[in-house]
């Protein structure tokens, strides 16, 4: 597939080391990566060149123009409590061919500091290998692994594919629920991703069927880089589930200051989704300078009655994060969860939480947000629960528990609650809480290190949203909390 | 075992320890009892490394070692123990968690294996049925939610479990009803040797009913002012600390006097 489209990462393994320890960043962001075709800006020509380039359908190019016909309306919206540096917009290249990135002939060529950082994250030898660029042999062969996962999901009718394989092979789908939960118009960065985006996945689970496996990115072909405009499509048919997990835990550095990704799930009856994400990309050095905006748009609607749609995200990197992965609980019954953990430090800014929006009888949401703030970190929690007239009996809890470590960070809380009718209970409880030098005391007297209970103590506070990831992925979490809070204490 | 001589400390610009010299040997119980704001819940958490208090004077030595140049978990790889006087909560931690990472940082600092899920279940267990502690109490989040008798208990749990050489009681009596008191004590009795010390703060007689002490010194505005046997104990029962008060206070003034 020569037409999928990554851009493609600047795999200076020795700044994702510093990004990690803390240290000044010494070489800037270089690009040693030649880029192909269309120069920088946004025009309709440049949309029309990406879709021609790509191959679509004449309806795929007809939404992205309106789409960035409606962007152009729209302004870039301030009423999140993060500061940055404005894009600029007609400076960003929308569309980069791929070049295939340099490989090394073993893991002794990779520098030993990256290393340990995998090793503290647990990552596997073949994974190192993948994401440092190394040749993978054929044991390991993570490409192999993959082959054989797809097989097994094509007996059972389970699509799992890029987002441009699913436009070539399954238009149809593509039409029927593109833009379905994030309509083009639904706000400056969704737009902007409508009009532009590059690739992403593609997953539909066919009536009945229960996907015997977590579909993870990893296991995709073809993608190994995350596209700056990435697009996220699942379907999970009446009575069938799904688990999904996006992201890696280990770190992830890309060239592209601006990310704006759009994810829609749709769940009809009885079907269940589950999406998890662990997000740990470049947050800038200790000074605030560099690092990711990361502007996402998250939606599931769960369509059908007795439907179910879970989020569940540890959210660690990025210099921003601006995202709220939000359920339209619309089917009679249906249920919408969101686990959160998010962590600050240094410079770091997250406005994140969720909507859930009640409109069936009976549907119930749950929400559990913990913010970690560190350094001179700054979280928000923003979060709607709204509950429509037709809405009866509907229910909401939501908890929302922020904490501090040391005294130059923050931690904030937005909470905005509309109930349109009498029957409906809405719940809300929030707390603050520093970690204490008693608590790290009380452990120390007891053998454990300042650094290892500050960890441990984090962890029992998250331990709740923990526990909704699957296993691996909760492991692997909780190191990566670990090293991201490395020198957080005095 | 453990040496202090001369030993200072503040806490900001208030002078809280006024010079303590206290020798403990192998094998010894020694009780420190005293009015409140005495002093005596100061020393036991500068000997466990509590870094709120300043020691402007003086030395302590552990083992040989320098007590006072260590951290506070390296002093617990050495064999301290401080059972507190206001256990911590820790949400979210379970007990069984929580004492194995204790456990093995304890283990690792001594240069042994940290242990696997089952050799450190079956450490503990024979120490949960002499304690009495249920297999739920250990399932849950560390003190959180427990009575007060529980959290006591549980301290005396992690001390037997972390096996130190010298073990601190600060103040462990307070808050328990008689029979919470008696497992606590019998926790300690049970683990009392020759080759362990065990220092017990504390502000009533009633614990050393049931923890017998080797010697007994009364804490007085940061000084030990009288050391004895246990039978100390029971004078103190019957006149209370306002003798010791009155007869440290006309010493202090004398000694003014004569300046």
């Amino acid at each position: 597939m020569s037409e999928i489209l990554t851009t493609e990462k600047d795999n200076d393994t020795e700044d994702i080391v510093e990004a990690y320890t803390k240290q000044d960043y010494k070489f800037g962001f270089v690009t040693d990566i030649e880029m192909d075709t269309a120069p920088p800006g946004l025009s309709e020509e440049i949309i029309r060149f990406i879709s021609m380039k790509k191959n679509e359908p004449e309806f795929l190019l007809e939404w992205r123009l309106n789409a960035f016909k409606h962007w152009q309306t729209m302004e870039e919206p301030e009423w999140s409590n993060v500061n940055y540096k404005t894009v600029d917009y007609q400076n960003i290249i929308y569309y980069a061919a791929p070049k295939k990135k340099q490989t090394l002939d073993s893991l002794d060529e990779v520098d030993p500091e990256l290393i340990k950082t995998y090793e503290k994250l647990g990552i596997p030898l073949a994974e190192q290998k993948r994401l440092s660029g190394v040749a993978v042999d054929a044991v390991f062969d993570s490409v192999s692994v993959a082959t054989t996962f797809k097989e097994k999901l094509e007996e059972m009718g389970i699509i799992f594919c890029s987002f441009s394989e699913a436009v070539t092979n399954h238009p149809d789908l593509i039409k029927k629920y593109l833009g379905t939960v994030v309509p083009y118009r639904d706000n400056f960065f969704a737009s902007l991703n409508s009009a532009v985006f590059t690739d992403g996945s593609f997953c539909y689970i066919p009536k009945g069927v229960k996907c015997p496996m977590e579909l993870s990115t990893y296991f995709r072909i073809n993608t190994a880089g995350t596209g700056q405009f990435e697009r996220t499509l699942i379907i999970a048919d009446e009575d069938s589930e799904v688990s999904y997990l996006e992201g890696c835990t280990a770190p992830m550095r890309d060239e592209n200051q601006l990310h704006a990704a759009v994810v829609e799930l749709i769940a009809h009856k009885n079907a269940k989704i589950k999406y998890s994400t662990v997000q740990n990309w470049y947050p800038g050095d200790k000074d605030g300078n560099g690092g990711i905006y990361n502007f996402v748009t998250k939606r599931g609607r769960c369509e059908g009655n007795n439907s179910k749609i879970s989020w569940t995200q540890v959210e660690t990197g990025s210099a921003i994060t601006w995202k709220y992965p939000s359920v339209i609980l619309k089917g009679d019954n249906s249920i919408g969860e969101f686990y959160s953990v998010a962590l600050t430090n240094n410079m770091q800014q997250a406005d994140t939480g969720t909507k859930m929006v009640h409109m069936g009888k009976n549907t119930r949401s749950n929400i559990v947000s913990k913010g970690i703030s560190a350094g001179k970190g700054q979280n928000s929690y923003r979060g709607l629960v709204k509950v429509l007239k037709n809405a009866s009996n509907a229910r909401n809890y939501t908890q929302c528990d922020s904490m501090l470590l040391g005294d130059r960070c923050g931690a904030h809380t937005f909470p905005y609650i509309d109930v349109g009718n009498t029957t409906s209970q809405v719940e809300h409880e929030a707390s603050t809480s520093k970690i204490g030098e008693d608590q790290i005391f009380y452990c120390q007297q007891r053998g454990i290190s300042a650094e290892d209970a500050v960890s441990m103590i984090v962890n029992g506070f998250c331990k709740e949203v923990f526990k909704e990831l699957p296993m691996e992925f909760a492991v692997e979490a909780k190191k990566l909390l670990e090293v991201s809070l490395e020198g957080s204490v005095g | 075992m453990l040496e202090i001589k001369n030993l200072w400390a503040r806490i900001e610009d208030k002078e809280i320890l006024r010079g303590i010299n206290l020798t403990i040997n192998k094998g010894e119980v020694h009780a420190i009892m005293g009015p409140n704001g005495s002093g005596k819940s100061t020393l036991a958490q500068i000997l466990a490394g509590r870094e709120t208090y300043e020691v402007t004077e003086g030395s302590i030595n552990f083992k040989g070692n320098d007590l006072l140049d260590m951290d506070p978990e390296i002093r617990a790889g050495e064999g301290i123990f401080m059972a507190f006087q206001y256990p911590v909560e820790i949400p979210g931690v379970s007990c069984t968690y929580f004492l194995k990472s204790a456990l093995n940082g304890i283990r690792d600092h001594k240069g042994q294996p940290p242990l696997d899920a089952m050799e450190f279940l079956s450490t503990i267990r024979e120490k949960m049925d002499i304690l009495g502690i249920d297999q739920s109490l250990i399932n849950r989040a560390v003190n959180e939610g427990f009575s007060g008798g529980e959290k006591k208990r549980n301290e005396i749990f992690q001390m037997q479990v972390l096996n130190p050489d010298l073990a601190i009681l600060d103040e462990t009596d307070s808050g328990l009803d008689i029979d919470a008191l008696k497992v606590v004590a019998s926790g300690v009795t049970q683990f009392k040797n020759p080759e362990k010390s065990v220092i017990v703060v504390t502000h009533y007689q009633r614990l050393l009913d049931y923890i017998t002490p080797d010697f007994i010194h009364v804490l007085y505005n940061g000084k030990i002012v009288k050391s004895g046997g246990k039978e100390l104990a029971h004078k103190l029962e019957d006149e209370g600390y306002d003798r010791i008060k009155n007869e440290a206070d006309s010493l202090q003034s004398a000694e003014e006097s004569t300046v």
